[in-house]
């Protein structure tokens, strides 16, 4: 999996996929329509700013709330290249990894890193830079089982592999 | 070390004779559920997999119920989606308008869900089917689509808090005022990745229509599950409604815990969420003795309090009243069956009289979709589960969760109210 590197968007505790993606839109699960929505409860500056690539860094229990897929798989296709939190609610978590929208959690970087930093993320050993501050971070590694279907691409790609 | 009600059902459906906190897992699933904004994503997902179908066509049920009766022509494509879905691969349990209720109400009222199953929906508020002592949570679409297509899921064995419910809960609190209570105790993560078991003597005190309230919520609180211990309440349930035998799990009694919580239900008050978090209560004594809070809708209904026993309750309040002037009463029985029982009872009657409208079984107010969405600046009372920022309309509108009793209340004097004050 390559590394990611981008622009941090930065945001609190609690972002639930109401504001991440809000029900008004849940008439579509076409994810270039969706991704024109993302995060607009929260930030309606967000889809007009956000450049393939850019980071979403926020604090604890990022996507609680509803189990609506659409919630990643917009801001998978918004360009978010990864979602760096403290913790993130159950079902969001699993959703992510089932879409292949990498997240990784780390209490110490997503209080640290600020909004606007320039971020990258080493996947292979869980390791972010701020390159701003020059300074890094250890997020936590998934357990094996979770790597194999991130890299599958999802859940899908992952059973089909093990099918064929 | 023994383990959790909740491991014990993991433990048998992965064919393990035991599990423990953090083990991953692959377990047998009961049942599989979607609605009509899931469920067509987890269609596609299963059009991308090498299967020829799904794997129980008893197993899985399809309901629409979000933006049903279709609210636009993008959800009656949805609903087409699914319908022809279901069609295609012969779901015993698709229910369509006319049959369909709101998912959570009506799976347990069919007997589709029993105690020690193990059910995924693609729907947050699954946790419901754990007042009957079953394990079952929330999942997105594409787990959904697996679950579909190979009868399982897999699992990361959760560890519990338990809470011990002591004493009986005075007249007007409900269900809804414990959950709201031991939320704004936990916070919104506090039980985050943990099952939420519920045991104690108080346990017999709340009825079945209390108990799906209270584990409806444990997503509120972040938990992966809520459960209750199987008693007669629960035995009289199930003889009335299962269709299928099922099999009584319990707690070991060393089973370890990450913490305890005793909860006496007679200190108990009316507890209501402010905006923007469901943690964010106050009992309504706090509520009288501030400034008065001055509200333009209010909706009772949905898969935390559509129930019976919430339309009676409510009801209850409002028999003889009338609602305040301007105020936009909107009642919405659960299901079918109990939108049936209620016009028996008399109680659909009370609601019109006291100029409330009622409607059709829908999930569409709670999540902003249709049939009470809020303007600007509006405030809603809501039976509701969630107070999140847009979640019934417009980015500056304000929700306050609170039971059927309190709702009802505040509908007659158009401010959150007590419904000892009237």
């Amino acid at each position: 999996m390559e590394n990611a590197k981008g622009r941090v968007f930065q945001y609190g505790d609690n972002v639930d996929t109401d504001v991440i993606i809000p029900a008004r839109y849940l008439n579509s699960s076409d994810p270039a329509e969706l991704a024109k929505h993302c995060m607009e409860d929260i930030d309606k500056d967000f889809v007009n700013r956000v450049q393939p690539g850019d980071i979403i860094v926020a604090h604890k229990n990022f996507g609680c709330g509803s189990s609506r897929e659409h919630a990643p798989i917009s801001i998978k296709a918004a360009g978010v290249s990864c979602v760096i939190a403290e913790t993130f609610a159950r079902i969001f978590y699993r959703n992510a990894i089932n879409i292949g929208l990498p997240i990784i959690e780390c209490p110490e970087a997503s209080k640290e890193i600020r909004d606007g930093d320039t971020v990258e993320i080493d996947f292979s050993t869980g390791v972010i830079t701020d390159v701003t501050t020059g300074k890094t971070y250890q997020g936590q590694a998934f357990p094996a089982f979770m790597q194999k279907i991130i890299d599958s691409e999802g859940l899908v790609n992952f059973i089909n592999q093990k099918e064929a | 070390m023994g383990m959790t009600m909740t491991q014990k059902i993991l433990a048998h459906a992965a064919h393990l004779p035991e599990v423990h906190a953090g083990q991953l897992i692959m377990a047998d699933l009961d049942l599989v559920l979607g609605n009509d904004i899931t469920s067509p994503v987890a269609i596609a997902e299963m059009g991308k997999m090498k299967t020829t179908g799904v794997f129980d066509k008893d197993k899985i049920a399809l309901v629409p119920d979000h933006f049903v009766p279709n609210k636009d022509i993008k959800s009656a494509e949805h609903c087409k989606c699914v319908r022809e879905f279901a069609r295609r691969n012969q779901i015993t349990n698709y229910f369509e308008v006319g049959e369909m209720g709101i998912e959570h109400a009506l799976l347990p009222e069919k007997g589709l869900t029993v105690p020690g199953d193990v059910i995924i929906g693609a729907d947050s508020h699954t946790c419901t089917y754990g007042a009957l002592g079953a394990f079952s949570t929330g999942v997105g679409s594409t787990d959904m689509a697996a679950g579909m297509a190979t009868g399982q899921a897999w699992f990361k064995v959760p560890s519990a808090i338990r809470f011990v419910l002591t004493g009986k809960p005075s007249q007007w609190v409900s269900g809804k005022d414990v959950i709201l209570h031991i939320i704004g105790m936990i916070g919104v993560d506090g039980a985050l990745y943990r099952s939420m078991e519920f045991t104690g003597p108080g346990v017999a005190e709340l009825g079945m229509d209390d108990r799906f309230t209270i584990a409806n919520m444990a997503i509120e609180a972040g938990g992966k599950n809520g459960i209750f211990p199987v008693d007669e309440v629960t035995k009289a349930y199930l003889k009335e409604h299962a269709t299928r035998e099922y099999t009584v799990y319990e707690a070991d009694e060393d089973a370890e815990y990450d913490e305890t919580y005793t909860i006496d239900l007679s200190a108990l008050r009316p507890t209501i969420s402010f905006p923007h978090l469901p943690e964010n209560t106050h009992t309504i004594d706090e509520i009288r003795a501030g400034e008065e809070i001055r509200i333009d809708q209010v909706v009772i209904g949905s898969c935390t309090n559509g129930r019976i026993e919430d339309l009676r309750c409510a009801a209850k309040v409002l028999k003889g009243r009338h609602v305040a002037e301007g105020i936009r009463l909107i009642v919405i029985p659960a299901t079918q069956k109990i939108y049936l029982q209620a016009m028996e009872e008399g109680l659909l009657r009370t609601f019109i009289e006291a100029g409330g409208v009622v409607s059709t079984p829908t999930c569409g107010p709670c999540l902003g979709g249709y049939m009470g969405v809020l303007a600007q600046g509006e405030r809603c009372v809501s039976t509701t589960n969630r107070n999140f920022v847009g979640r019934m309309g417009h980015v500056d509108s304000e929700i306050y969760l609170a039971s059927p009793a309190v709702a009802a209340a505040s509908a007659v004097t158009g401010k959150i109210s007590d419904p000892t004050e009237l």
